[in-house]
């Protein structure tokens, strides 16, 4: 599914030259969940942002779906986001004016979908992620663990090959954050492949996968028995 | 632009965003009312102006007669020059300039004129049918003197408001006869002049009978023009200054008087005089556009700086939308096709309260300064039009910039 070789990217600041991932080779499977972690600069974030096509890479090839992602400009960018990806972010980031199910039908008012199909499309992932009731809900009259499944259900709605999740359970508590989790594996188990960036070893431990990242470089790459979240709720 | 999906969208934003709406809209249709408003009032005081000025036609010209300076041709100075119905008729017909309107005058400066019990000092004008429009006089009762009435020598007057007030009342003067210098006048007309009062107590009556009742035989005491209007004031002075000096030259010949006697004719070209009333309503339009233009430019830059602010605002929700797959030109569509809709709609709003206020207000508006403000239509959509537009490219550039964010950038945004 994606498939990543060489990777470089270093940021200029000022006069220096900050050299933050230094060669990641790196596949990922379908249906995999993997966690990627490290400390903070280790360069998690910008290999995700380069896997998002929020960022690109200096050098290095990237391939998802076997469609090479390379020299893209602002437009192809966004079209392959909207086809490809799923967001989940440690923010959430909704938009606060617009109701529950709203915001979970932007991806798909983005793929030209008709209003009336798009609403009922929205409401099948709200009634997946269990918030059917709260549609109508405006995101400040939710808490942190509804916020986080709202954008859960509108990372699934465009159908996305991957889901791509940073932090995503960083601004909940321990409770929450395995609710999500559990959450996060049910969709895995239907075969959806999950990208998690994290820190916290709890939570890579429920993935099935640990890629660990130290200083720009892949210091470690293993399979795991995957802890079920239920079992710590 | 006229996806549907795209204006729902673009309804939703703004029906959730009421205050950032409200204020974007009273800053453009306040924009415009004041605008409409300020043209309007220039307009107002450009009709006053005009009113107070212009008692005559602008470009009346009259020749006076005066007294000799230089002996000439065996005649000595201090001669008294006399004009006849011969040198009215001569200029007449010997310019080759086109003439629009002429007519000679003959005048009593303080003629009686009695009716029933009422008496008063009036001037007695005898004249020809075009003096009307010399003088700017309207009937607002029966009728003027016309060439047949001049032919057959009728004893028939017009009479100022002024002069029909003190001696009629309230009663109709039509058809009535009034005493002019023991002699019995039948009304025929009564006039307005916006020279007001002082030229609203005159009586007309047809030159030949003035003549006659007063022992002038074919003396004329003066005797008016009015050239075809001219497109610009330039041209019309040209002209004016042109026929002025012809007639000089063909009366001065006619009458014996040296070529270089200046107090023998006068002549007063009152276009020369207009030209300051020109000049100034020149200056007013020029500074009521100054202001005008000011206060607009004074809307687009509230505008662009409201565009600006909803941008910067919306950085994070840019960044949202375009992780979510908007592409960056969908982004700009958005924001202008929102900041067009709202600034059409509340300068739409401005313009027609503007209007209506000129509408309802304008015609109680009685200052010597202000008449009758009111506003162009076509200007008035066309300044709307203007700031839609400047909005537009004003909301544009934000709307590009924060397109051009970069996505992560954008998302890091609090």
């Amino acid at each position: 599914m994606i498939e990543i070789k060489d990777l470089h990217k270093s940021y200029k600041m000022g006069k220096n030259s900050l050299h933050v991932l230094k060669g990641i080779n790196f596949n990922v499977e379908e249906g995999e969940l993997v966690a990627i972690m490290g400390s903070s600069g280790s360069g998690k974030s910008t290999l995700l942002n380069i896997l998002g096509m929020l960022d690109e890479a200096d050098q290095g090839s990237y391939t998802l779906d076997g469609v090479p992602i390379k020299n893209l400009n602002e437009k192809l960018a966004a079209q392959y986001r909207n086809k490809f990806l799923g967001f989940i972010f440690q923010s959430f980031n909704l938009i606060n004016y617009k109701s529950a199910i709203d915001n979970v039908a932007l991806p798909l008012f983005y793929q030209g979908m008709k209003r009336a199909k798009r609403m009922e499309r929205s409401m099948a992932y709200l009634e997946k992620v269990g918030l059917a009731d709260w549609a109508t809900h405006k995101p400040n009259e939710l808490s942190g663990g509804q916020k986080q499944r709202v954008a859960i259900a509108r990372a699934l709605a465009s159908n996305p090959k991957v889901l791509l999740a940073d932090e995503l359970t960083g601004a909940l508590d321990s409770k929450t954050s395995y609710e999500i989790m559990d959450l996060i594996q049910k969709i895995n188990d239907e075969g959806r492949t999950v990208l998690i960036v994290t820190h916290e070893k709890d939570i890579a431990q429920m993935t099935k996968r640990i890629v660990n990242l130290k200083d720009g470089v892949i210091i470690e790459d293993k399979k795991i028995t995957q802890v079920r979240a239920m079992q710590n709720v | 632009m006229f996806s549907l999906e795209r204006w729902q969208e673009v309804f939703e934003t703004i029906s959730k965003n009421k205050l950032r709406t409200f204020l974007t809209g009273v800053s453009v249709g306040s924009g415009i009312f004041i605008l409409v408003v300020l043209l309007g009032v220039s307009e107002g005081f450009q009709n006053g102006v005009e009113k107070q000025f212009q008692g005559d036609a602008e470009n009346i010209i009259n020749i006076y007669p005066g007294s000799t300076s230089i002996a000439y041709e065996g005649f000595n100075k201090d001669r008294r020059i006399q004009f006849t119905n011969e040198d009215y008729a001569l200029v007449n017909k010997e310019t080759d300039q086109e003439i629009e309107f002429a007519s000679p005058l003959y005048q009593i400066f303080a003629g009686l004129v009695s009716y029933g019990n009422e008496s008063g000092s009036y001037r007695v004008e005898g004249i020809l049918p075009d003096y009307q429009f010399l003088e700017k006089a309207d009937i607002i009762e029966g009728r003027f003197i016309n060439i047949n009435d001049v032919k057959a020598k009728e004893k028939y007057a017009i009479i100022g408001n002024r002069a029909k007030k003190d001696l009629f009342k309230d009663k109709s003067p039509i058809g009535e006869y009034i005493d002019v210098a023991g002699l019995n006048f039948k009304v025929i007309g009564v006039f307005t002049d916006p020279g007001g009062d002082r030229e609203e107590t005159r009586v007309y009556v047809p030159i030949s009978t003035a003549q006659i009742v007063f022992g002038a035989g074919t003396d004329i005491r003066s005797m008016g023009y009015t050239l075809p209007k001219e497109e610009n004031y330039d041209l019309a002075l040209k002209q004016s200054n042109a026929f002025a000096a012809q007639i000089e030259q063909m009366l001065k010949s006619k009458l014996q008087i040296d070529p270089k006697d200046e107090s023998a004719l006068f002549i007063s070209n009152n276009i020369v005089n207009t030209k300051e009333i020109y000049l100034l309503i020149n200056a007013m339009k020029i500074f009521f556009w100054g202001v005008g233009i000011a206060t607009l430019l004074a809307g687009i830059i509230g505008v662009s700086n409201i565009m600006l602010i909803i941008v910067k605002e919306r950085t994070k929700e840019i960044g949202i939308r375009k992780a979510l797959g908007a592409e960056p030109i969908s982004i700009v569509g958005m924001i202008l096709h929102e900041s067009i809709f709202v600034t059409s709609v509340s300068g739409l709003f401005g313009l027609i309260f503007g209007l209506a206020l000129l509408e309802i207000v304008g015609p109680y508006i009685e200052l010597d300064f202000i008449r009758n403000p009111s506003v162009n239509f076509s200007i008035a959509v066309s300044t709307l039009v203007l700031l839609i537009a400047a909005g537009a490219i004003a909301g544009f550039f934000p709307a590009w910039r924060g397109a051009r964010i970069k996505t992560i950038d954008a998302l890091r945004d609090e």
